[in-house]
């Protein structure tokens, strides 16, 4: 694999995003280096979910810059950053075929994309549902699948948009161990999440948004013990009362 | 002969296997399907495309698209008479009254009706599927050959609803092809014909098996919807 050739760092700036007149996103800016599961968290609105997608490329700036190492992103004409949305989109096809579907859009060979296929359901535990129409089975499961299928493109970068938010604990626990794995492999994961106990056992880092913008930047020890500002101070406490 | 005597005799007419009785539905099924085939390959792609185009006028293309599916078939069978007719521009290939000129007529009734509903069905498709396509490259007209694959079995209603339509109507095919004994006679024109001039087994013989082949679609188009439903969800 030629992992050698890094998207990272991203570096974003003063990143805008209006809609009817109205700043969504307003003016964040941070840098994402390799490595590390970063928490955007943040009160409903606050920006989370388009910060990612714009970072993603779904969405274009009004204004600023999202700059990668390589430009787009795109390192030998293949994207190297995924995402994993809130609610999995499955196609109306086997699980396998799903994942197929992806590696096929991403121009592989044949062997390749049965290669890459077989070793992606067998590491999420997925070989035994591969047949199964991929709409029929759980929430977990299809948030289990749509993991597989971003992390079968072979990602450096792993952008999730609170990708458990609709899952019982089970399964939100198996989801939150699949994600402490690949970032123990070096992939490097930014996750949009309202989960304050999500956020503490899993965030190297904290981006809290609040208003479209960038609140606070920290590590996240420090940052649970006790931020820097109100507005995230009344928000844990917020949350701990809820 | 009254009513069961002509029933009876139309019952014998179908099991009979009449030569002119299974030239007449034979030629019907020709030309529908051929009508119903070309329409589906013009009809799948342009509705699609009209889902995820945009461009000025888009609104009123759509309502134009969704008002033709209801054009009356001899209206439909008026124009492609004008064009095909000896002074009409298409007049020199001599096509006017030929199966041929049946085929396009039909064709410009299902056509609206694929274009109308592959639209409809594309783009709620496209609406849930779009941010995981654009975000593994799939955007623009790259994501039509995925959504009209997995939108297949509700595109099969639509292409059945076309066949309908076409197998039903009388006033187009019999415009452009003028019902000719044996060449450009088909089921509805047939009975048409049959029962002005009081042959009532022939017309309902015929008659029997247009309604056994709209079962036979509706059982399809069931069938269809239900294997959807299995890979839906």
């Amino acid at each position: 694999m030629r992992d050698t050739l890094s998207v990272l760092p991203l570096t974003v700036t003063d990143l805008v995003f209006a809609a009817g007149g109205r700043p969504l996103v307003d003016g964040i800016g941070f840098t994402l280096p390799k490595g590390g599961l970063t928490v955007l968290i943040g009160p409903n609105g606050s920006g989370k979910s388009l910060t990612l997608r714009l970072c993603h490329g779904l969405l274009t700036p009004t204004s600023g810059v999202v700059s990668w190492a390589a430009a787009d992103g795109v390192v030998g004409g293949v994207k190297r950053h995924a995402m994993v949305f809130q609610k999995p989109v499955m196609l109306r096809r086997s699980a396998r075929a799903n994942m197929l579907h992806a590696l096929a859009a991403f121009g592989l060979s044949r062997s390749e994309r049965a290669t890459r296929c077989a070793e992606a359901l067998e590491r999420f535990g997925l070989a035994g549902l591969a047949e199964r129409p991929a709409r029929l089975m759980s929430g977990g499961e299809q948030q289990r699948l749509a993991i597989a299928r971003a992390w079968a493109l072979r990602p450096q970068v792993l952008f999730l948009d609170e990708p458990t938010s609709q899952l019982d604990p089970g399964a939100t626990r198996q989801i939150e161990e699949m994600l402490m794995a690949l970032r123990g492999e070096g992939m490097t994961l930014v996750m949009a999440t309202h989960d304050m106990g999500q956020a503490r056992r899993l965030a190297d880092r904290v981006l809290f948004l609040n208003r479209g913008r960038l609140g606070e930047d920290a590590a996240a020890a420090p940052f649970f013990a006790g931020p820097a500002s109100p507005e995230a101070r009344a928000f844990i406490a917020g949350d701990l009362v809820w | 002969m009254d009513i069961s005597q002509s029933f009876a005799a139309a019952i014998g007419l179908i099991l009979g296997g009449d030569p002119a009785f299974l030239a007449i539905v034979g030629l019907s099924l020709t030309v529908t399907l051929s009508a119903v085939a070309i329409a589906a390959l013009i009809g799948l792609p342009l509705g699609a495309l009209l889902a995820l185009a945009r461009f000025p006028g888009r609104g009123a293309v759509i309502v134009l698209v969704n008002a033709l599916m209801g054009l009356p078939p001899v209206v439909a069978g008026l124009l492609v008479f004008l064009l095909l007719s000896r002074s009409g521009p298409l007049g020199p290939l001599g096509l006017l009254f030929t199966p041929t000129a049946m085929v396009a007529a039909q064709t410009l009734l299902v056509l609206p009706i694929v274009i109308a509903i592959t639209r409809q069905l594309t783009e709620d498709l496209h609406g849930e599927y779009r941010e995981h396509l654009a975000s593994i490259g799939l955007t623009g007209i790259s994501a039509i050959p995925t959504l009209l694959w997995d939108g297949r079995f509700a595109l099969a209603t639509a292409i059945l609803a076309g066949f309908g339509r076409a197998s039903a109507e009388v006033g187009a095919v019999l415009i452009v092809g003028g019902n000719i004994a044996g060449y450009t006679r088909t089921m509805t024109t047939a009975i048409a014909l049959e029962t002005s001039k009081g042959d009532l087994p022939l017309a309902l013989g015929l008659g029997i098996v247009l309604i056994l082949l709209t079962l036979a679609i509706n059982a399809v188009t069931y069938g269809a919807s239900r294997v959807g439903a299995r890979f839906a969800g």
